[in-house]
Formats: structure tokens, sequence, C-alpha cells
């Protein structure tokens, strides 16, 4: 698989952004293309990225490392990403998720049975006001869901499993 | 000339350039900031905030702009925090004091952070004794710890970064000299970090892993036991080893070396080489080595190592005495009258070819030099000039490298020349085919097999290239033999010393010709006397022929052949090879570690290596074996001393004239300042006390009178359709004997013998990458495994020297790939 | 009042380009670029007091004006990282007033010289940039963005980027890198961006909420602006309200409200109505602050808050309760601060490991008194020698902790 044989029109998008010189800036964007279908960046992905950029494997890798939005091993089809920091912890966040692991039956850095929700606590999300919340990191980006209950994140969980079971 | 600024340290008054940190001038003026990730070869990234210190700058009166008085003397403003003296500049009137309370206590506070992490096994550890980190924890750690030892990060112990390079990531401070070496230095980014904060680790994903010939260097700036080389790590104690001055053998640049070395029990209690560490010279190598200069020594130590005279009896080489086995040598030789022939490399010491080039020239016989390039005659002419300093070249400047791979051919040149291009001079690299020095490029030119002449000689004329070679203060041209034959190179190097000459490129420091030589003293062979044959064959049948550091047999069955059919054969080395099994009488040559001489570089520079271990059984100095030879033929040569052997070379040969022994041993003051007690501020690296060694003046520098041959071209061999042209090219880890020694050690990066073909032949042929197959070239078959590059011509095929495939020129239509093996 | 900022909560849809542009929308970036030369806009904004909303305070127009004009091209980059714990006004501003902060932005190019601009989303913002790129494009087929705006020379193009999941590449520097595509590590200042930025070049970085008054005071002019606020700190801020309060969210106030103002008049007071215990007026790199009447009736601007021991940063102010124990706090805090240090330079690196291990010891009630005394030390040994301001951050809630309410850690090491 090749990035641009794959995603042709982001790819030359992408690439636009920058001046040709520093086109090493587009390897931000082409990592969130490359983590698009799988969830994370394979190998393969980081040499083509690597070779599309001048780069080595290496320096991408490094890149990799240093966000954590960036994965390069496979998890749930979406990461469930709890807001822990101090406001929302505030506001109840932490109970919200021990709750949330007593009705998954999964712990933090876990993922469920069926691969579908692997549960994270995260950093500050800049939703301070709307707590507790959380964001899925998934196939079709990463979409906010704020001032959540855990009746409506189970209702969320059952309909994302439905999607999937549809999918497939 | 840059400004000189003036400031105080500590009370003390310095003039330094401007620009210079803070760090450096007060190293300058022998005065230590500890440190551990500013470097003075990188650039400052003031991380590891060892190295605060205070510091005050004149106060500006904000109307005027002007200096603010006090009392008589300027008032100084002091910053309220304290700064890094790693990332801030001078100033005039700056006032910088790095011994006072607050600053002792800030960098007491950074060592206190960094062991928080760092794991307490110095006892254990391979730096131990030269370590950065231990030195100044003892300076200035504090008496206890305060953090809790079970608290510490917890990483696996060491970790295979590649072959050669071992990581121990508990022990990395995050500092990240090895990284920056890599990428800003060896321009090769095979090392980064993974994660962040506390769990930043050095990683390297390249293929092979940590995929670079620098990698050595990486265990001497890391500050701290975190990269080891897989060689030295639990070899032995830094401080049981002795240091002994050395040169570098293995490629025509030359760095300077300190061998370490140390008596061994695994060697029945002989005292052996431990390690091979740099030894600065910033007009050679700085601080650097490349990994086969590192790890290639083993070969001194081999079991193949000749130690006894031997002598053909009865068709089985047996142990004979030196008088014997001279005596029986002298005798062939006396008789043979022009059927002398003496053979030898760019292996041996200048001090060797004198004496074996004295024996002919009285014996009346012929000398060879035992390689494929020529030139050696027009570097004399308009070769670098003296004072020549590839460091020093920048912004202006040109270098042009053509027909050569340097990265392996002569791997520290190519570091230079690639910092001498990130510096803004001018790079243009010239090759038939891609090669690691064209990303660094300003201008590649690719030209089609067999026309590198032609393309040189383009340069001479019109053309935005020509204008800039032409233009540029300093030019120099690298040339070499990728893909060529002797007759190639003898045209190319008159090409390239008419385009320096036509440039007014010759007779000055930073300008002029460098042969990319294939052995260390090649250009030294020269300057004696030697020159290459083109058809050897014919030179050496039926010949009573003395071979001197050269394996013939080994490399090429048609001079086996050609062997067979001589006289006598006398072989003089220090390994057994293919060549002393058919020899008549043997010599055992004491290795370079164990004797002194001198080697000339590419660049022209006469450097003195020293014994360092003890001799190897019976064996001696190759110039004392020959003197001992003469003197059986009642020819007097001076065998007892090199240095002798040396003022007698000098007094004979004009470019040597005033040279000694002592004059090759001086040295001045370098910078940047390494080796000294401080190992944090420039690592491991040797300081040389022992000779920076001198550079020869070319003609054109001494005023003589430069008249270049124009060299007439073989008509180069053109592949016709569906014929493939085999090319000679070259592997940096050959199957050479040097390298074989330390195969076990090198791992991968040797490799099998390749032929490296373009896609389209490939097709053609009907193989693909990583297949096995059989070619044959001149009527000769061996296996190998397929490569593929598609910035080659499909013309072409590539096939490395001295990996088992007999090549010494382009062949042309020889080559058929007889089938696939399973 | 009606906002000036958080104008879509006054006019309806005005995050579509037709009624933006209905209500005055793009009339002051046409007169800055058809009517003003660049150093005249640079000029309005420096009369008007604006000072940068990113946190530092710093004076925007005086920034503008240090761009280095020997050296080409200019960039200008929005700070839209937002990742400080507590602050969310960058996000509401770009998801429902998004034209009057990319007018604002193109204000600021022209005034720069600069033909490109970048804004640096945080990657969560996935939606946010999304939203924002289509916009960008509504704006150049409407012709306010492209070649040749308002048929001058002048040209702009502005761009997207995301981050992805890094506190600290709000920093400016380390935002730059990551820009670059490299980790986001701090780079060793001098050189500043603005005359070392964005691949080297002179690069002018603001605040979204920065940009965003940029817009209203090129339209109404210096002297309006300055008439809102304070002599300290002119116009008006968006003041992110979060903790135990009733009515968390953004609020736009003039500089100089008060602390009660904010938490009891437009905060609605603490849940349960409980008494306020501290406030954090700048997130998790705020000191903490004891809370008395006297405190809550201090008038928040940059100078007066500093003269409580804390600054008041991007305003992100965190309300802390009596039912809260300040040993948890700071353990979150640093928490956050370990999991976010960029791991470049030793102080901050280590100094958080060795935090985080304390402050967990000490949350956990297996502490002693001399872990806190231990914690404090390290903290203050951290203090004015880390590489970015990160570092120092993350000092400021144990060592304000610590000094201001040691009764809580005086329970925390009994328990
Ligand atoms: C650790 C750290 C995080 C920061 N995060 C942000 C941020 O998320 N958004 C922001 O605008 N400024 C942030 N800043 C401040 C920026 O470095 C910079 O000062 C600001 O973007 C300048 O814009 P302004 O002048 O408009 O305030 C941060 C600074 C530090 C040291
Ligand atoms: S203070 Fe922290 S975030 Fe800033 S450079 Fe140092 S390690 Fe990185
Ligand atoms: S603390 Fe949770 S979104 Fe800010």
């Amino acid at each position: 698989m090749s990035l641009e044989k794959t995603y042709p029109k982001e790819v030359k998008q992408i690439l636009s952004k920058y001046p040709p010189e520093h086109k090493r800036s587009a390897v931000m964007p082409l990592l969130y293309l490359a983590q698009r279908e799988e969830g994370y960046v394979n190998k393969a992905a980081m040499q083509d990225i690597a070779r599309m950029l001048d780069i080595t494997e290496t320096e991408v890798a490094s890149i990799i490392g240093f966000y954590t939005l960036y994965h390069d091993e496979k998890a749930g089809k979406y990461r469930m990403q709890v807001c822990t920091d101090l406001p929302c912890a505030l506001r109840g966040a932490d109970d919200f998720l021990k709750n949330l692991c007593g009705n998954l039956g999964i712990q933090v850095g876990e993922t469920t049975p069926d691969g579908v929700v692997t549960l994270e606590a995260v950093m500050c999300l800049a939703a301070c006001d709307k707590a507790p919340m959380f964001q899925t990191q998934g196939p079709d980006g990463i979409k906010y869901h704020e001032n959540m209950t855990v009746d409506k994140t189970m209702e969320l969980i059952d309909a994302l499993k439905k999607s999937d079971a549809g999918v497939k | 000339m840059t400004k000189q600024v003036t400031l105080s340290i500590n009370g003390i008054t310095v003039t330094v350039p401007d620009g210079t940190l803070i760090a450096d001038a007060a190293k300058m003026a022998g005065i230590d900031i500890p440190v551990f990730c500013h470097h003075p070869k990188l650039e400052p990234v003031g991380m590891c905030r060892m190295c605060l210190v205070e510091v005050g700058r004149p106060m500006l009166d904000r109307a005027t702009g002007q200096v603010v008085m006090e009392n008589g003397q300027p008032k100084i403003q002091f910053m309220p925090k304290l700064e890094t003296a790693c990332t801030n500049r001078v100033s005039d009137g700056m006032v910088v004091m790095t011994t006072t309370d607050k600053a002792l206590d800030g960098q007491k506070g950074t060592v206190e952070f960094l062991l928080t992490s760092h794991p307490l096994d110095c006892p254990v550890c391979d730096k131990g004794g030269e370590c950065p980190l231990q030195n100044l924890t003892m300076a200035f750690g504090p008496g206890q710890s305060r953090f809790i030892y079970d608290e510490k990060a917890h990483f696996e112990k060491q970790v295979p970064l590649g072959d050669l390079i071992w990581l121990d990531r508990e022990r990395c401070i995050q500092c990240a000299r090895c990284i920056r070496f890599q990428d800003e230095v060896a321009g090769e980014a095979v090392l980064g970090f993974d994660e962040r904060g506390r769990n930043t680790q050095i990683i390297s994903l390249s293929e092979p892993g940590f995929d670079s010939v620098f990698s050595g260097n990486t265990t001497d700036i890391c500050p701290v036991g975190a990269l080891t080389t897989a060689d030295f790590r639990f070899g032995a104690r830094p401080w049981e080893l002795k240091a002994q001055a050395s040169i570098c053998t293995q490629c025509p640049v030359g760095c300077n070396t300190t061998l370490n070395t140390r008596r061994e029990a695994k060697a029945g209690g002989d005292i052996v080489v431990k390690r091979v560490m740099p030894r600065q010279n910033e007009e050679v190598n700085e601080i650097w080595l490349c990994d086969k200069g590192r790890f290639t020594y083993h070969f001194t130590e081999s079991k193949k190592r000749l130690t006894r005279p031997l002598v053909r009896k009865e068709d089985k080489l047996a142990r004979a005495s030196w008088d014997a086995a001279t005596k029986l040598a002298a005798e062939n030789f006396a008789k043979s009258k022009k059927d002398f022939v003496v053979l030898a490399s760019g292996r041996l010491a200048n001090e060797d070819l004198f004496n074996l080039k004295s024996l002919a020239d009285t014996a009346g016989g012929t000398t060879i030099l035992y390689s494929n390039m020529g030139g050696g005659d027009l570097t004399a002419l308009v070769g670098v000039g003296q004072g020549t300093n590839i460091g020093k070249m920048g912004k202006g400047d040109a270098i042009l490298v053509v027909a050569s791979d340097l990265y392996q051919e002569a791997p520290i040149w190519w570091l230079r020349v690639k910092q001498a291009a990130d510096r803004g001079a001018t790079l243009i690299v010239a090759n038939a085919r891609e090669t690691k020095l064209d990303k660094f490029a300003k201008f590649v030119i690719r030209y089609a097999q067999g026309d590198e002449s032609k393309a040189v000689n383009n340069l001479s004329n019109k053309g935005k290239i020509a204008d800039e070679f032409a233009k540029a203060k300093n030019a120099i041209v690298f040339y070499g033999n990728d893909g060529l034959s002797l007759s190639d190179t003898a045209s190319l190097s008159s090409a390239c010393a008419t385009l320096l000459k036509e440039t007014d490129h010759a007779g000055r420091p930073n300008n002029g010709l460098v042969a990319v030589w294939e052995r260390v003293n090649d250009q030294g062979a020269w300057e004696i006397g030697f020159r290459p044959e083109p058809d050897l064959e014919k030179a050496l049948k039926g010949k009573v022929v003395y071979i001197a550091g050269a394996d013939p047999v080994g490399d090429d069955p048609a001079l086996a052949k050609a062997l067979k059919g001589a006289k006598f054969v006398a072989v003089q080395d220090i390994l057994e090879t293919a060549t002393t099994e058919v020899a008549d009488v043997v010599f055992p040559a004491q290795a370079y570690t164990e004797r002194e001489g001198t080697f000339t570089s590419g660049e022209r520079r006469v450097q003195r290596f020293y014994a360092a271990v003890p001799v190897k059984g019976d064996a001696k100095p190759d110039y004392a074996i020959t003197a001992q030879v003469a003197k059986q033929m009642g020819v007097i040569l001076e065998g007892s001393s090199a240095s002798v052997v040396f003022d007698i070379l000098s007094n004979s040969l004009e470019a040597f004239t005033d040279l000694s022994y002592d004059k090759l041993a001086e040295t001045h003051g370098q910078w940047p300042i390494v080796g000294r007690g401080d190992l944090y501020y420039g690592g491991t690296t040797y300081e040389n006390t022992q000779g920076l060694g001198v550079q020869l003046v070319p003609t054109a520098q001494a005023g003589g009178t430069v008249r270049i041959p124009k060299v007439r071209k073989e008509a180069a061999l053109r592949p016709k359709e569906n014929e493939l042209l085999a090319v000679p090219v070259t592997k940096l880890y050959d199957h050479g004997v040097t390298v074989s020694s330390s195969a076990a050690l090198l791992g991968q990066w040797v490799g099998e013998p390749t032929v490296t073909l373009h896609p389209m032949a490939a097709k053609n042929l009907g193989v693909e990458a990583g297949a096995r197959v059989k070619i044959s070239l001149n009527g000769v078959n061996a296996e190998v495994v397929v490569k593929i590059d598609d910035t080659i011509s499909a013309g072409v095929a590539l096939v490395p020297r001295s990996m088992g495939i007999a090549i010494r020129e382009p062949v042309v239509a020889r080559v058929l790939l007889a089938g696939k093996v399973k | 009042m009606a906002n000036v900022l958080l104008r879509h909560r006054d006019i309806a849809d005005i995050n579509k380009i037709d009624v933006y542009k209905k209500n005055g929308g793009f009339d002051a970036l046409k007169k800055a670029v058809s009517k003003m030369q660049p150093n005249e806009v640079t000029d309005v904004v420096k009369n008007s007091g604006l000072r940068g909303r990113g946190g530092a305070g710093f004076p925007t127009g005086m920034k503008w004006s240090f761009i280095d004009t020997k050296n080409w091209p200019h960039y200008v980059v929005a700070n839209a990282d937002e990742s400080e714990p507590g602050t969310f006004k960058d996000r509401e501003i770009m998801e429902s007033n998004p034209f009057q902060f990319l007018e604002g932005l193109a204000i600021a190019s022209y005034a720069v010289g600069a033909n490109a601009a970048y804004i640096y989303l945080r990657g969560e913002f996935w939606q946010v940039a999304a939203t924002l790129d289509e916009k960008i494009a509504d704006m150049e087929k409407a012709g306010y963005l492209g070649e040749n705006l308002f048929g001058t020379e002048y040209s702009l193009k502005i761009y997207t980027h995301l981050g992805a999941g890094a506190y600290i590449c709000g920093e400016e520097t380390a935002l730059l890198e990551s820009l670059e595509g490299k980790r986001g590590q701090p780079r060793v200042r001098p050189p500043f961006p603005p005359s070392f930025g964005l691949y080297g070049k002179p690069t002018i970085i603001n605040n979204v909420e920065t940009f965003t008054n940029v817009t209203p005071i090129l339209a109404n002019g210096a002297e309006w602006y300055k008439s809102m606020g304070t002599a300290d700190s002119a116009g008006v801020k968006i003041f992110s309200l979060s903790g135990r309060v009733r009515k968390p969210g953004n609020y736009e106030l003039p500089f100089g409200t008060t602390f009660r103002q904010l938490i009891y008049e437009h905060g609605g007071g603490i849940l349960d109505g409980r008494p306020v215990k501290a406030i954090m007026p700048a997130g998790a790199s705020s000191s903490l602050i004891a809370v008395d009447d006297k405190v809550l009736d201090t008038p928040m601007d940059y100078a007066t808050v500093r003269t409580l021991g804390a600054d008041l940063g991007s305003a992100s102010v965190i309300v802390l309760d009596d039912t809260v124990d300040i040993d948890w706090v700071i353990n979150k805090t640093i928490h956050f601060f370990k999991h976010e240090s960029c791991g470049k330079c030793t102080t901050c690196r280590e100094g958080n490991y060795w935090m985080k291990n304390l402050t967990e010891r000490i949350h956990s009630g297996t502490g002693a008194q001399n872990d806190v005394d231990l914690l404090l030390n390290v903290a203050k040994q951290m203090q004015g020698k880390c590489l970015c301001a990160l570092g120092e951050f993350s000092t400021m809630a144990v060592v304000t902790g610590i000094e201001r309410f040691p009764q809580d850690f005086k329970k925390a090491v009994k328990a």
C-alpha cells in the first residue's frame, strides 16, 4: 500500500500546503492519513512517508512516539479518551471513568473483547465546562462527546458496536 | 578576520572571536564549565542545563544607547536567572561567573536531577573511569541521594542498536549528542528519540539498525555509558589501557588514531590492541573515525599471521631461518637480471617501498605498484597545497568529486566534503551513477559510462557549473576509480589536473587534486617511484618476482596463472594468503601495530605511526627484510631503523627534503581542545601529542613548472544492446583480509558478493532482487546475489571489488547470467 | 453590553459568511488592505493597548513591529493549540465566530507582509479544523483570501495544521518545530520568532483570541478599544471559568471585572453553596491563590492579579471549594506536567518525574512531612533553570500549594 495510491487527492492537497523545500512539514497530516484505516501507523506506511518526505524512517517513528494521537500499535477500532484532568476531575470525571470501566468490564488501557472500544484516560481536551466528557478517535477522525453520563456513553458504545457489525 | 570580543570570566580577561559561545570561550581560557549536551562540533541546544552560570552585561542607557558608567567602570547588569554558557554568545564587556554559590547551586541541582534516573552501575559500566557523569558527580554531586532508589525509571538492560553499537537506556541522559551527530555531522539521521518526557529513549529504525559507517563516533561523544561498541564492551577498564599513536591503514585519508593496548590473559599474556580511538587532527579527521577504521584492526591478531620464514621444499612450504630464506631469495634475484620484478602495494610504509625501490634499481629490476589507478604523478604536480584543511572550506569555495563513491571509498573525506557543502561550499558530484554524496551536491553531473574525462573537460568550457567552479575562491577535485580502468583514471586525472590549472586552482592551500586511492599509502608509492602496470599478467609471466603486501593470486585467477609461469616467487606479507601458498619463499612481516613507519595520505600528508604491541614471532618490518635480502646480494641498505631509512629517503626525494621523524612528530594547539581531563567537553578522542604530520608541497606551490601530459583515453567500452558491461566499484566492507578478520563483529555489514543491475536489465534476464545467479567474467564463474538499482544505466552491472570476483577494470559483454541457482 | 468577541451569542448564524458580511464583516480587512500602509495597521494595534491573549500578555503591536524586514518571506501563525487545562475559549471562537478570527489573522498578515499564514490547532480540534477549512474556502471564493486582494498587489493564503496531542506545542517555538514536521520541542531563544521563526524566517505568532480582537480594533479604532478594560490591560477578555462553579463556561468581560463578579454574577456561585477555597487564574500552570473577601474583590487585569502572587495568564479560572484537598490538586497538575514535559531539558524531565513520585506518595497517604519538604525543595530547585516556561509552570501550584495551604499537607501525611 502506498499513501499516494490510496489517497492521491488528499496527499496532493496536504503537500500543497507547505513550501516544496519544506515538505517535511507534511509528516503530521500524512500520519493521520496513514492511520485512518487501521487506527495505527504500520511499518510500511512509516517507510512510505519517510520516502515521500526525504527523511529517515527513524525520524518518522520519532514523531509518532512524541505525539499522543499517533499510535504504532493496534487497539480497539475506537479509542475512547476520557479527560480526567484537573478541571474535569473537579466535576466528577474520575468517578465517571471508574463507572465506565465497571460497565464495560475493562480497565483503563484495555480494549473490549469485541475489539470495538479501547478505554483511555487523557489530559485536558479544552472542554472543561462540559465535563464529564471524552473524545473518540476512530476511522472517521476525532469527535467530542460532552456533558456525558454513563448511560449515554453506553448507548453510544452500543451504536458504535452496531455500526461496526454493519460494516462487517 | 572576525571581530574580537573581550570579556571577563571568573575575573580573567579573555579575548575571543565574536560569536564564540561562553562555554567555548571559557575553554580557550582554561576555565572548565561542566557540560553534557554541548559539544564544540555540534549546534548549541542548551538542553542538559549543566552549564548554568551567572552572566552580566554592561548596562545601556535606553535613551542614548551608551554604556552606563559607575565609578569609572561600566555598570554591569546581571540577569536574575542563571544562563546556559553553551547557548549564549560572548559580547564586549560581558562578565561571566562560573563558580559563585548561585552558579554552583544550579550545576549541583542538574547533577542531582540527572542522577534520579541514572543507574549507579559504574562498577560494571564500560565508561567507568572515563565517564563525564561519573567525574562531574564526584565534583558536583550530592553526597547522598534524596531520591528513592526504587523509583528510578527502569528499562530492559542493553539492547543492540545495530551490529556494532549497544544501548543501555537506563544510562542515557537524553543529551541527544548521538542523534545530533548523526543528523548534523554525518547527515544520516538514523538515530532518534522515541516518546517524550521521562520516557524518552534512543531508537534506530534503519535497516540494518544504526545504518551509518560513522556509528562508533557516537560512543566517543556519549557522556555516559549508554552507547558502547560491541567490540569493546566488557573488554577492559579504561585505566588499564596504554595509548600509542597510529595511523589508520584502511583508506587514503590517513586518519590519526590511538591504539589502546593491554596485556590479556585470553591472548596468552600478550599485549594486544583492545580498541582503536580517534586522535585529533583537525586537518585530517578532526576527532572522528569511520567504523571500518575503528573496528577492523583485528586482522593484526589473526590466526593467519605469518610468524616464521618459509621455504618451499619438495613442493611444500617449510620453516626456515631468516638467513636461509633471504639467501635463497637473494640468489634468485641476483641471477635474474632484467627479469627481476618487485610488485608491491600501497599497504606498505614509505620506508618499505623506498628500500624495495632501491633494491630493484641496484639489481637492475623493475618495480610495479599493485594498483589499478593512475595519476599519482599529477597529484605531485598539482596536488592540494600545503596547509590544506577541508574543514575550513565553505561559502565561496568549490569541491568537485568525480568517479568516486566517497562514502564507500574514503568515509571521512565524504564526511568533511559533506560538511563543507553544509557550510556553503559548492559541491559538484560527477559520476555515472547515483552515490550518497549527491544529496548534498549543488550540481550533479551524470555521464554515460566511459565519459568521465569528457565530463571534466566540459567543465573547462562555459556553463553555469563551469563558471561557479572557475570563480570559486578555492577548489579541490577528488577523483576516484568508480567503474574505471587504469587507463581511464590516467586520462581522468589529466583532465582534472588540466581543469585545476586552467582555472588557477593549484599551488595554494585548499586548491588542487586529490586521488581517492585504494590503499593507505598509494600516494607514497607514487612519490617513491612505483607505477601501476597496465598489463600485469605479461609483466609477471616468466619473471623472478618479489611480492610485498599484495595477494594477486587471491585477487585474480588470471594473475594466479601468470605467477604460475613465473621463475621464482618471493612473498612478504603479514598474513597467509593465496599468494604465499604458491611462493618459493615467504617472509613474515610485522603489522603496522608492531613497528614504526610513515604513510603518505591522499592529501600528501606524511604521517608517523608507532609500535604499540610486541612483535609476533620472528616477523620483521618490511624495510628490514628487504635490507637483509639486499645484504645477501651484496647491496647495502639501511635496515636497522625506520627513522634512518626515512632520513635517507628524504635526502633522495625532492618532495621529502627537510622532513624527519622529529618534524613529523611536531604538534601545535588545536581547537577544539579535546582529550584532556574534562572528557565531558569533546569526548574520549585522544589529544594529539605524537605528531600532526607534514603535508608535501606540490610542484605548483613550490613554483616549479607544471606541465600536464594529455593522456589519450583508450576507446571506452560501450555495451551493445543485449550486452552488459561489468564495472568495478568499491564497497567499504568487502571481503579483503582486514575486514574478513573482523567479520564476526561486522556481522551483516560484510554480506555476500553481489551484482547490481538496472531493473530493465534484471527484467531482461528474468531475475529479481535477492536472486542468486552465476556471473561469468573473463571466463571465471562466481555465485552472486542480485541487487537492483534504478540509478545506474541499463547496460551496466556493478561488481564490487575484493568480494571474491576478479574485476580490475570494465569488462564488456563477458557478463553472462548463466541461470539461476536455487 | 454586546459581545465583542463572542458575537455569535448575539447574532445567530454569524458563522455563515453572508451573515457575517451583513454585520460589517471584512470591512476592517478591506480598509486595512486597500487604504492603509502595513505599518499604519501595526500602529493602530499598538495604540489600542492590545496584549497577547496566549498567556504572557505581551503587547501585540510591539511584537509585530519587531518583524525583521531584511529577511523574507514572512509568516504569521495562529496559536490554536489551546491545551492549558481550564482553557476552552479559542475553540468557541473558531467554532462559532470563525470569520472574525480569520479576518483578524488576515489583517495581521497584511500588517507584517506575510503571504502565508498557518493556524496550528491541537490535534483534538479535528472537527474545528474541518470547519475552518470550509470557512477559508468560503473566504477564498468571496475574494477575501487569495491573489490580489481588493485589487491590490497583496495576496494571502491561510492553511490549517493539526497537532497531535502535545501541550508543549502551545509554546511558540515548540509549535514552530512541530509545524516544520519535527518533534515539538522548544528552541533555544534568542533568536525569537520575529527574526527567526517558521523555516527560519521572520514569523509572528499570536493566540486565536488575540487575532479575534484585531478585527474590531481595526473597525472601530484604538481609542474605542482602550475605553474598555483598565489602564494596564485594555479591552475585553474571555474568561474560561471551570471547576466547582454552578455555571462553568466562557464569559467575555472587560478587564477589571472582579473574581467575585465572575464567579457569582456570571458563574452562578459555587456548587452546593460552599465557600471558595482557592483560585487558579491561569489553568494548571497557575499559582494557587488562597481566597478571602479581599481576593474576591480584586479586579482582574495582568498587573493587579500579580499583586496576589499569581499570573492571570490565559484567564482560565479554575475555582476550588472547601471540599477540595490541595495535595490532590497538585498531584493532578504534576501528573499533567509529567505527562506533557517534552523531555528536552533535564530539569523539567527529571524534576517532574521526581515530583510525580512525591505528590503520588503524599496524596496516597504513604508520605511523610519530609516528603512535603523535599517536594517543595525540588520544585524550587527547578525554578529558573528550565529551557522553556513549561518547567517553570509545573512548579507554580506545588510551591504556592505547599506554602499557602500547609494544613492540607499536614493532614495528608498524617492520614
Ligand atoms: C508550555 C506553554 C504552553 C502554551 N500554550 C499556549 C496555547 O495553548 N495557546 C496560546 O495561544 N499560547 C500558548 N502559550 C504561549 C505562547 O508561547 C505564546 O506566548 C503565544 O502564543 C503568543 O501569542 P499572544 O502574544 O497572542 O499571547 C504557551 C506557552 C507555554 C510556555
Ligand atoms: S521545560 Fe520541559 S517542556 Fe520545556 S524544554 Fe524543558 S523539558 Fe521541554
Ligand atoms: S479538564 Fe477536561 S476538558 Fe479540560
